[in-house]
């Protein structure tokens, strides 16, 4: 909704009759107004729900962190966390991913200087990043389950693969979406629209490097001490 | 009925087309269910044929399924509410007969197996898909309206929300035909929901079925707070804004606090059952007693998120039927939030007897008995508002009253149950069953009907008839007594919960009455779908066209009855709390105002719809391993999602002559009603 008041006197009511085909994504070269003021809105109106639903999801961590907090000596006569991690795999996984925000970031400052080209480079090496990140994991996923150590081997299993597993599912989610955005960028360039995406994107992708870092230490580090 | 162990099909073929389906899943042998299936079936094909006969798809399509306007969405999520409602009662009309029948020595006539079914089923959907999607259906009509705002923050997600609701709804009424649902009780506790003890596809249909409607609720509940917090009208601050919609925001906040620990906790029950992982189970190093900590740390939570909208409900229809301003308002607003809060620390009052020491469960006693401070103080702000009011006996004011005296009730058995050392005598007796039916049917259903009332004029442009709304709420009142005081008693001489025979002559005359009461509230609800039938049937002698039939305060009936699809033609500017009473003592209320200005809206969409029909076909593959359909509807959806994002053409600029003309309209008929 737009709650901003139109001066009819600037705004005869002909004025709206192209913007009313789209007034969600349009050039802005050809903003009116209003629509900056419409975009600004909704630009606060996306960006605030976007955080409300990333803290739902950072409950849904909580609750995975919380399961494996309590399961993580069950191990039912099986391997732990010490016989299993093998953390300087860990620590090239976690550099990807953590590298991947630096890039992301750099593609949103592109972003703001309006270079396309930029923001497309920048968002291929964070995919890039991405998919190694998930490369590893699901290497290290298959390795487990090969040495016998699969999810449905202990309460402590299940808890590592559902956690780690949940993270690389939004990882996954985050990589599709990626693509999705690359059609957008290349369809319409740097549109107000594109860049409410990008920016939520992008809260999604560092929030995704914050869970892993509690995975990280709570998980593989303390896992293996 | 019972079929626990589906047989797998032996032809590789067969058994990758249909999972673990077969013709034997369904249960052709029992009258019963095979009477209820034919009953919906029946009636769905009813009302598609009668939408046929009478060409009505286009209107439907057009103005209820792909709409994306609130309003509509709130009276599709009530409607879908009042139908549950009747299969939900049905299985408690089964059950108290049951009881009745075989607590002397009789049978009955139901196994026990099809019991066990019948008290799960009775108890998920009367939570999941009665008082759910009826407070999120009043939510979602009234609280636009009354912050000022156009729409909601997100309306396509909003339609999205419903349908996810009813494709959950649509699966649990599946499970009555084909296959079985959970016989574990209404929230499935582990170890007996895991494998082991739960083979057949019973729970997986409880599971698929409320993750579906779950992730609808936390989108509703993201999306409800986002509008609240940005799209509020001007002037009207946090402090002014209606306490219903204080509740609102409450409650949504729980929402999205509580249902992420809903979701989690069904999703490794899932895996337990799926891919044999150790969550729950007895063996691998799981641990049971954190799956009843884990559903309790959100089942604690969507008590309030239920009855806190029910109390603003209240806290609006007694301000406006004692005419009065709200005794109190800031004071509610703290105890809302309060109680907001102190629902997440007191979830261990629900296994007192898990062992948990004495320490710990004289925290979470005493905790739970703060709880009723904040509670108090809002009966008491009930209570002065009335004191000296001018209190009107309507319909909506007399479901208030039986509130504020059944809930208090329900209060102090549960600040009873409170206390430790007495719950480990009262513990899964049916004393718990009539205390938490007194504050869920005396405080929830109450306020959702009480709501339902008051805001019918305004979604519809006529009231409802208040002699039969008067018949209705005195058999609700009476019934709930006669229905639940005995099981007070009942509770107290040790009858446990859940039990489908027993041979005590003494518990069978409290048992026949209860199954009496049942029949008394049966009858209320009777008179209500009587009252609902015959209001549409009279409208035009129960036509408001004022906008404002009860002499309201807040916002929402500034605006016609019903509201015209932008809800407010100009957007309000808001000076002080109780908007529209002020405006109407000031003689600022309806004015036309000279010229009007476009009005930016949402244009409908069906992405919502089709990705709530595909979930219907994903959840029914996963309960039955069909795992191709489960791929091939997954990926539609998520395709549907993608492709709506590349839908540009999503909203539109309302004109001033439209405006114009609607408003036009409805001067005219304000003009002749105030001559007349």
């Amino acid at each position: 909704m737009s709650s901003t008041p139109v001066n009819p006197a600037e705004n005869p009511v002909g004025a709206f009759k192209d913007q009313l085909k789209s007034a969600y994504d349009h050039n802005p070269n050809e903003a009116h107004d209003t629509h900056d003021h419409h975009h600004q809105d909704e630009e606060a109106k996306v960006t605030l729900g976007f955080w409300i639903y990333l803290m739902s999801d950072c409950l849904i961590f909580a609750t995975l962190f919380a399961t494996f907090a309590v399961l993580k000596d069950a191990t039912a006569g099986g391997p732990n966390g010490r016989e299993l991690f093998d953390l300087g795999f860990v620590a090239i996984e976690t550099s990807l991913l953590l590298l991947s925000s630096l890039t992301f970031g750099l593609s949103m400052i592109s972003m703001q200087n309006n270079k396309l080209n930029g923001v497309l480079g920048w968002l291929a090496v964070t995919g890039l990043l991405g998919l190694g990140f998930m490369g590893m994991e699901i290497y290290e996923f298959n390795h487990l389950i090969h040495e016998g150590a699969g999810p449905d081997r202990s309460a402590f299993l299940s808890a590592f693969f559902t956690l780690v597993g949940t993270h690389g599912l939004h990882v996954t989610s985050g990589l599709i979406w990626m693509g999705v955005m690359f059609v957008h960028l290349f369809r319409r360039g740097i549109t107000p629209a594109n860049r409410i995406r990008m920016m939520e994107l992008s809260l999604f992708w560092h929030f995704l490097d914050i869970i892993w870092i509690g995975v990280f230490s709570i998980v593989y580090l303390m896992g293996a001490a | 009925m019972s079929s626990p162990v589906a047989e797998l099909h032996e032809d590789p073929v067969l058994r990758f087309l249909f999972g673990k389906l077969d013709i034997s899943s369904v249960p052709w042998h029992d009258p019963i269910i095979m009477g209820a299936g034919a009953g919906m079936v029946g009636a769905a094909v009813l009302v598609l044929g009668l939408t046929t006969y009478f060409k009505l798809w286009p209107y439907v399509w057009k103005e209820w399924l792909t709409s994306v306007d609130h309003k509509k969405i709130g009276v599709m999520y009530i409607i879908l509410a009042l139908i549950m409602l009747l299969r939900g009662f049905a299985d408690a009309l089964m059950m108290r007969a049951q009881q009745a029948l075989a607590s002397a020595g009789g049978h009955g006539f139901l196994p026990p197996d099809h019991f066990d079914q019948i008290f799960t089923a009775h108890g998920v959907i009367m939570i999941f898909f009665v008082a759910m999607p009826f407070v999120i259906g009043l939510m979602n009509v009234i609280m636009p309206l009354q912050i000022g705002a156009r729409d909601v923050a997100f309306p396509y997600l909003n339609s999205l929300s419903f349908w996810f609701t009813a494709a959950g709804a649509v699966l649990i009424n599946v499970s009555l035909v084909v296959g079985e649902f959970a016989h574990t009780g209404w929230l499935a506790y582990a170890p007996l929901s895991g494998l082991q003890f739960s083979p057949g596809v019973g729970v997986d249909y409880y599971l698929w079925a409320i993750q579906i409607s779950g992730i609808g609720t936390t989108l509703s509940g993201v999306n409800l707070i986002a509008t609240i917090f940005k799209m509020r009208a001007p002037g009207m601050t946090l402090m002014r804004m209606p306490v219903f919609t204080w509740t609102t925001l409450a409650a949504n906040i729980l929402i999205v606090a509580a249902f992420p620990i809903l979701t989690v906790t069904l999703a490794l029950l899932g895996l337990d059952r799926y891919l044999g992982m150790h969550f729950f189970t007895n063996d691998g190093g799981g641990n049971a007693m954190m799956y009843v900590n884990l559903i309790w740390a959100w089942g604690h939570p969507e008590v309030y998120i239920l009855v806190l909208p029910a109390f603003g409900i209240f806290s609006e229809i007694v301000a406006t039927f004692c005419r009065k301003r709200l005794f109190g308002y800031d004071a509610m607003v703290y105890a809302t939030m309060c109680i907001a809060i102190l629902s997440f620390i007191v979830w261990l009052h629900h296994f007192f007897t898990m062992g948990a020491g004495a320490n710990v469960n004289g925290f979470f006693g005493i905790s739970t008995m703060i709880i009723s401070i904040p509670t108090g103080v809002k009966v008491f702000n009930w209570l002065f508002t009335m004191y000296r009011g001018r209190v009107r006996l309507e319909v909506p004011m007399l479901w208030t009253m039986g509130f504020i005296i059944t809930f208090v009730i329900g209060g102090a058995t549960g600040v009873m149950l409170a206390i430790p050392g007495a719950d480990f005598v009262l513990h899964n007796s049916v004393f718990l069953i009539a205390h938490f039916h007194n504050v869920i049917i005396g405080g929830v259903l109450f306020g959702c009907i009480a709501g339902l009332n008051y805001w019918f004029p305004k979604a519809f442009g006529f009231r409802l008839h208040s002699g039969i709304g008067k018949v209705s709420f005195w058999c609700w009142l009476i019934g709930f007594y006669v229905a639940f005081m005995p099981l007070y008693a009942l509770g107290l001489m040790g009858m446990t919960r859940r039990l489908s025979h027993m041979d005590n002559p003494v518990w069978h005359v409290y048992l026949i009455v209860a199954a009496c009461g049942a029949l008394i509230i049966f009858a209320g609800i009777i008179a209500q779908i009587v009252q609902i039938g015959y209001s549409i049937w009279k409208r035009d002698e129960l036509r408001d066209d004022s906008g404002d039939p009860w002499d309201g305060r807040t916002l929402e009936w500034a605006t016609s009855s019903p509201p015209p699809f932008y809800n407010f033609a100009v957007t309000p500017a808001i000076g002080n709390h109780d908007a529209f009473w002020d405006a109407k003592q000031t003689g600022q209320a309806y004015i036309q105002p000279k010229s009007y200005e476009p009005i930016h809206m949402p244009r409908n969409t069906a992405t919502g719809l089709l990705i709530g029909l595909a979930s219907i076909p994903f959840g029914f593959a996963l309960v039955w391993h069909i795992w191709w359909l489960a791929v091939v509807t997954l990926i539609g959806m998520i395709g549907l999602a993608i492709l709506h994002t590349f839908n540009e053409d999503r909203d539109y600029y309302v004109q001033p002559d439209e405006i114009k003309a609607i408003e036009d309209a409805r001067f005219a008929k304000l003009n002749t009603t105030t001559e007349a």
